[in-house]
């Protein structure tokens, strides 16, 4: 996985049909103490998570490997919302 | 998934015979805080009748052989959605009904 913060959503009524009633965020990757890095990616929400928030983002086949986006065509989701992140002992990030 | 702009199209008549009859368009990714192109270019199937100019967004890897075009098909890249708007930080970045082009 890894760490991104939500920066925005897109919105798209013509698609592909696979995944119903989710939202589609811009997420942007970021480092383990959430500086933001130059790289977006358009995930499906499984977890609730909102503005500003980090999330842990999976990526390529995994990204099926959940009961909304079984057999879709998904290859990013967001499957966590990361409260604390903690490296060589000290804590890097807290929500 | 990852934004990008359709650019153009690829014609190819020599190719893969499972690839028959599907359109290729021409991706450039997109950084969506800005709207500018990245100078990074994916040529993709089309899933959803995408047209030149158009915002989309496109599936990689295994997850592209997931749309009723492209499966069981040797594709790496399907575009899924067409966009209709980007919300950055609550504003809007880009609308296609107010795109100038």
């Amino acid at each position: 996985m890894i760490f991104g913060k939500i920066v925005g959503t897109v919105v798209s009524t013509q698609k592909d049909d696979g995944v119903q009633g989710k939202r589609y965020l811009i997420v942007q990757s970021c480092q383990p103490n959430g500086d933001l890095l130059n790289e977006f990616h358009v995930a499906i929400d499984l977890v609730g998570s909102g503005y500003g928030e980090m999330v842990l983002l999976s990526q390529g086949s995994s990204a099926r490997q959940t009961q909304d986006t079984y057999q879709k065509a998904v290859d990013c989701v967001v499957v966590g919302i990361v409260d604390l992140v903690e490296e060589k002992n000290c804590l890097v990030y807290q929500k | 998934m990852i934004l990008a702009k359709v650019i153009g199209s690829v014609v190819s008549t020599r190719k893969e015979q499972k690839i028959e009859g599907i359109k290729f368009l021409l991706l450039e990714k997109i950084d969506p805080t800005t709207m500018q192109g990245k100078k990074d270019y994916v040529v993709a199937m089309d899933g959803v009748g995408a047209g030149e100019g158009e915002v989309v967004f496109f599936v990689a890897g295994s997850s592209s052989r997931m749309t009723a075009v492209t499966e069981g098909k040797p594709s790496d890249a399907t575009i899924v959605a067409i966009v209709d708007s980007i919300e950055i930080g609550g504003n809007w970045v880009y609308q296609k009904d107010q795109v100038d082009s």
